[in-house]
């Protein structure tokens, strides 16, 4: 590691932090992007199995070039620009969609060293910088000069807004009991506790005794990167596509990345914050950061069963479930998490 | 001039710009996207001066929650551009003492420190999150301010309702409640019947 830091400290002199900086970014990128593109390969993989179907098989072994063909096809494809479309936010809200998305992994910890940028708030962080991801939604929809996709923007701008609030709730619950703002130290806090005390330190992690928030915040992810069965703003067979009803080519692509790169990120957030993240299951064996990419397949597995399994919420069944159910359930629970760290059964000292 | 002036001017010049476009803007939505903009470049100038729970909580509420909604809103108006500037000349001497008493007021306070860029003087001892020195002065000194600010909230709130609730709906409709609760047996009965023979 230091020859590396003396090699580029000598070829790039006072500006080498910056370009380490750089570097890592790339670094947490492009296998971000190359997952997103192999998320959707395995999304129809495992949905058509589900189905008994056989998936993408043509291209290359078992179709794994699959998602590169798709990636090609859409480089080639024409932009198209709709009459009467406002045309700088239409080319701007792709981006808008994606930024966030990209933007929130610099303070996501692989494992307790491994971090890009390790700040005190870094959960605040994230949730400020997810909630703009809504606005590549609505301004694409507003700026196609569409019906249909206006329609959709407007669904998923309540939905998101919606379902923002008891997200918040739960992670509320999670800094409270690991008295922190800082990703890093919410694991570690994980492995602390009777359970892990007795080796059996899947127990000690937040998802037992946040039984309830791990369960909210599992399905307000899901309904806020708008996937089934929450996807009322694509909705095919409703609106068409609902807000990207007009992108075609690589904007329509960029949309696409960010769904599935928002994906990941819940997945992560979820195994970091409920599940240990990097932490090993059971005593003996090390912690790593397998672990955690194991935990995150699994949610993301979780996210595509849902798909193949559940049909689609309609739109006031969907608003009763945040604001009726979501939100009076976090209320009470943030109460009784507080009452219980109040109490002498406190397992979080 | 080291890099935090240089990053500081910056994004002065953005957030000026922004502001300016605000009210400059001829499309509503603009107006509504520069000042999502201007709150933005504002976080960033807070977190230049340390305070990076104000800066996170400025992005998180409001371009975060209220600008979506007000976006959500500004994009439905059917605004006449026509209409609005008729009453310009009636509207325009209050509006310029408003615009004089603003320019006055943000001149005492900035003029008090001879019109130079504050520096970070009130800077949190290092160990201790800005976050949760935030949370221990407003739970322990300001705890009767911030409770009152919170019930002015809520005051809010009810009469939000108070005024767009419209007494109870005449027409039918289904209620959701009931509609997930079904279960296929309240429906559909199976019958067992023997077959007929002749």
């Amino acid at each position: 590691m230091d020859a590396v830091m003396n090699f580029g400290e000598g070829i790039f002199g006072g500006i080498w932090p910056g370009v380490w900086a750089l570097i890592k970014i790339v670094l947490i990128v492009a296998p971000l992007l190359l997952g997103v593109a192999y998320l959707t390969y395995f999304e129809r993989k495992v949905i058509g199995f589900m189905q008994v179907r056989i998936g993408p098989n043509r291209v290359g072994p078992w179709g794994l070039i699959q998602p590169i063909a798709d990636g090609l096809k859409l480089l080639m494809k024409e932009v198209i620009v709709p009459t009467g479309a406002n045309k700088g936010i239409f080319i701007i809200a792709p981006m808008l969609a994606l930024a966030p998305a990209l933007a929130a992994w610099a303070v996501v910890p692989f494992t307790d060293t491994l971090v890009l940028a390790n700040i005190d708030a870094s959960l605040l962080y994230i949730m400020a910088i997810t909630s703009m991801g809504v606005y590549g939604v609505i301004l694409s929809g507003w700026a196609s000069n569409s019906k249909y996709a206006f329609l959709g923007a407007m669904r998923s701008a309540a939905q998101m807004v919606s379902y923002e609030i008891s997200m918040g709730f739960s992670l509320i619950c999670v800094l409270m009991v690991s008295n922190s703002l800082n990703l890093v130290d919410i694991v570690n806090v994980q492995n602390q506790g009777r359970f892990a005390a007795m080796h059996l330190n899947f127990l000690s992690w937040n998802w037992l005794p946040l039984l309830p928030m791990f369960l909210v915040y599992l399905i307000s992810g899901v309904a806020e990167t708008n996937r089934a069965p929450f996807d009322v703003a694509e909705g095919e067979s409703e609106i068409v596509a609902g807000f990207f009803v007009e992108y075609s080519g690589m904007a329509f692509a960029v949309f696409f990345l960010a769904e599935y790169a928002n994906m990941i990120l819940v997945s992560a957030l979820t195994s970091l914050l409920f599940l240990g993240g990097w932490l090993s299951p059971v005593g003996f064996l090390p912690d790593g950061i397998l672990w955690l990419f194991a935990k995150m397949a699994v949610i993301l597995f979780l996210f595509l069963w849902f798909r193949a399994t559940f049909p689609r919420y309609r739109y006031d069944q969907l608003m009763r479930l945040g604001w009726k159910v979501f939100v009076p359930v976090c209320l009470v629970w943030l109460v009784v998490v507080g009452c219980w760290m109040m109490s002498p059964l406190n397992i979080w000292k | 001039m080291d890099f935090q002036t240089l990053v500081f001017f910056f994004l002065a010049a953005i957030l000026i710009f922004a502001a300016l476009r605000v009210i400059t803007a001829r499309n509503p939505v603009h107006a509504a996207l520069h000042l999502i903009l201007a709150f933005f470049t504002c976080g960033g100038i807070w977190s230049l001066l340390q305070a990076e729970f104000l800066a996170i909580a400025i992005i998180l509420v409001y371009v975060g929650a209220v600008m979506v909604l007000f976006l959500f809103v500004v994009m439905m108006l059917d605004i006449n551009m026509d209409r609005i500037r008729q009453g310009f000349w009636n509207y325009l001497p209050l509006g310029a003492l408003l615009g004089l008493l603003l320019v006055l007021e943000m001149g005492m306070v900035l003029g008090s420190k001879y019109f130079q860029v504050a520096a970070a003087d009130a800077v949190v001892p290092a160990g201790i999150s800005n976050t949760k020195a935030i949370g221990e002065l407003m739970f322990t000194d300001y705890v009767y301010p911030f409770e009152l600010a919170s019930i002015v909230l809520l005051v809010g709130m009810i009469a939000a309702i108070v005024l767009t609730y419209r007494g109870p709906k005449k027409t039918k409709y289904t209620n959701p409640n009931q509609q997930v609760f079904i279960k296929a047996k309240d429906r559909i009965r199976v019958l067992q019947m023997p077959v007929e023979k002749d």
